[in-house]
């Protein structure tokens, strides 16, 4: 759905993004993490032809940015890192407004549609200016969908909203991803990241890396096993040590933190190995890494 | 054109909530029509307007006054002309209201990029935003000239002082170097607009195009021209050339990329 090749954009003497070579699939909800100044808000820009790159190429949804930026706006919807509402206009008229640039047939149907689904029709006649953040967020999302687009751009959708705003934007992207709607996801929440995105991308002016959220976890940390041992001794630890697939394995208090490739093949063994010894297993399971944590290791190393 | 009749309809939802914009679009022609009827009625047959007409120079008065009026009534058309370029202060200064804020508004509450994030064209928009600021002063130049027309048609009695106040000059003026004034101003105020980041800043500096349009009322009350039929044919001429020029250049300054780049 998205594609860009070494696209790179450099203000005077800023390089703002560096050769980023994206493949976003269809359906997916694709998180683009990275810290402030990264480059995540001029990389949506020029994906929505908002901006044009300095070098590379890329295209949206089939179409070639910088040849086909209209129809690239057409057929993408965009939430900008700022709602920018028309604060003196009704709700309602907010969204017909854009409903009407972006050429929707239904306007009215359309208008109405998303302000039912996103809990804002009782209000529609009240200027946007009184809403609360997270109604004016809400409102922008619904604004960005009105045209029903495959694509859409989130820029940090639940940013400065209470938690129970936050939770229902989420669980309104969660929705749109059940759709089958493509989702650009930036964002500084990586709590959020794990739960919606299907793959992420950090990036820092040039890609760090792009995988699963697990898939990270492991390749930066590997798996880690914890076995909850009614008691253990320094005999656990060597007869565990022993086995060629354990890459670490550490005690902490009455417990045995082994790291190792592949738990699902090897855990039956490393049981064996505990039980032959003569501990007494009360419970397993793997400790697993937060994408932060991930997230923080990247970006401090690059 | 349907975007271009949504732009102009949201900027008018916009302009239009705010009193004081109605407020200026109003008082403004008022004052500039209520000005000269008040001239002319003062001054209907009064002595004091034939010993004035001995003190200004008679080449100005003939100029513009046709045979078979008294010095009294051409001394009211002489006065009337000298307000007919105070008149076009108000398609000039009623749009720099609405135009210099249009940009530099939508930057300052952030809207700006999701407008220009729709697949409305840079012509669309910059059209749209054109005629919602020229439109209304278009019109109220055209209400304040038939309140004028109006009103002394009641007050002249002389049916030839009124074709002479109602000359082919007025109608240039009004009904096509009005209509480009206002083009000029706009263009020139949208220009600022997309390059300031303030505002009162835009709106200042779009004042400066009032300027030549006082020039030449002063320049009149100086005696140092007078406007005939050519004068006011020529200045439409040029407004026009103008005009162009500066749309072009409007839409020249208009990048979408350093406006939403630049601004922080």
């Amino acid at each position: 759905m998205i594609l860009t090749e070494n696209i790179t954009k450099q203000f005077g003497s800023v390089l703002a993004v560096d050769s980023l070579s994206l493949d976003v699939r269809e359906g997916e909800v694709f998180g683009f993490l990275g810290p402030n100044g990264a480059g995540k808000t001029t990389t949506v820009r020029m994906l929505t032809s908002l901006i044009g790159p300095t070098s590379g190429t890329a295209t949206v949804n089939g179409l070639v940015l910088g040849k086909q930026d209209t129809e690239i706006r057409r057929t993408v919807g965009v939430l900008t890192e700022t709602p920018g509402m028309y604060d003196n206009l009704p709700a309602e008229y907010n969204l017909r407004i854009f409903a009407e640039l972006y050429e929707v047939k239904d306007v009215r149907g359309q208008v109405e549609k998303y302000l039912r689904m996103l809990g804002l029709w009782e209000r529609r006649f009240d200027s946007a200016g009184t809403f609360s953040k997270g109604m004016k967020q809400k409102l922008a999302i619904a604004r960005a969908l009105l045209h029903e687009p495959r694509i859409l751009f989130l820029d940090e959708p639940t940013a400065g909203l209470d938690p129970e705003a936050a939770h229902l934007v989420r669980e309104f992207i969660a929705e749109l991803k059940k759709e089958g709607r493509t989702i650009f996801l930036c964002t500084h929440n990586l709590d959020e990241a794990d739960r919606l995105c299907d793959r992420v991308a950090v990036f820092k002016t040039h890609l760090l890396v792009l995988d699963t959220p697990s898939n990270l976890r492991a390749s930066i940390f590997g798996r880690k096993v914890v076995f909850h041992l009614a008691a253990v001794d320094e005999a656990m630890l060597a007869a565990v040590r022993a086995l060629s697939f354990v890459r670490e394995v550490k005690i902490v208090e009455n417990k045995l933190l082994v790291t190792l490739e592949d738990p699902e093949t090897y855990n039956p063994e490393v049981i064996r190995t505990l039980v032959k010894a003569g501990a007494e297993i009360q419970f397993v399971g793997e400790l697993r890494h937060s994408l932060e944590e991930v997230y923080l290791q990247l970006v401090r190393s690059a | 054109m349907k975007k271009i009749g949504t732009i102009i309809r949201k900027e008018w939802a916009e302009v239009f909530k705010n009193r004081m914009v109605i407020f200026t679009v109003a008082f403004l022609p008022l004052l500039m029509t209520a000005l000269p009827l008040v001239i002319i009625y003062s001054t209907r047959g009064s002595a004091s307007a034939d010993s004035l007409n001995s003190q200004i120079s008679s080449e100005m008065i003939t100029a513009m006054c046709p045979s078979g009026l008294s010095g009294a009534e051409c001394f009211q058309v002489f006065m009337i002309s000298e307000f007919m370029m105070l008149f076009l202060i108000v398609p000039v200064a009623i749009p720099v209201t609405i135009a210099a804020y249009s940009i530099v508004g939508e930057k300052t509450t952030r809207s700006l990029e999701p407008l220009l994030a729709t697949p409305i064209t840079t012509v669309e928009l910059l059209v749209g935003k054109c005629l919602a600021a020229v439109i209304p002063a278009v019109l109220a130049t055209y209400a304040a000239f038939g309140i004028f027309a109006l009103g002394s048609w009641l007050i002249v009695a002389n049916k030839m002082l009124l074709t002479a106040l109602l000359d082919a000059r007025w109608l240039i003026a009004i009904f096509i170097v009005g209509p480009l004034l206002a083009i000029m101003a706009v263009a020139f105020s949208l220009m600022v607009s997309s390059r300031v980041n303030d505002p009162r800043v835009a709106e200042q500096i779009s004042m400066v195009i009032i300027v030549p349009v006082l020039a030449g009322f002063f320049g009149q009350v100086a005696g140092l021209f007078v406007v005939n039929r050519q004068v006011i044919t020529v200045t439409a001429m040029i407004m026009l050339a103008l005009d162009v020029l500066l749309v072009f250049l409007t839409t020249r300054v208009f990048q979408r990329e350093s406006i939403l780049t630049r601004w922080k």
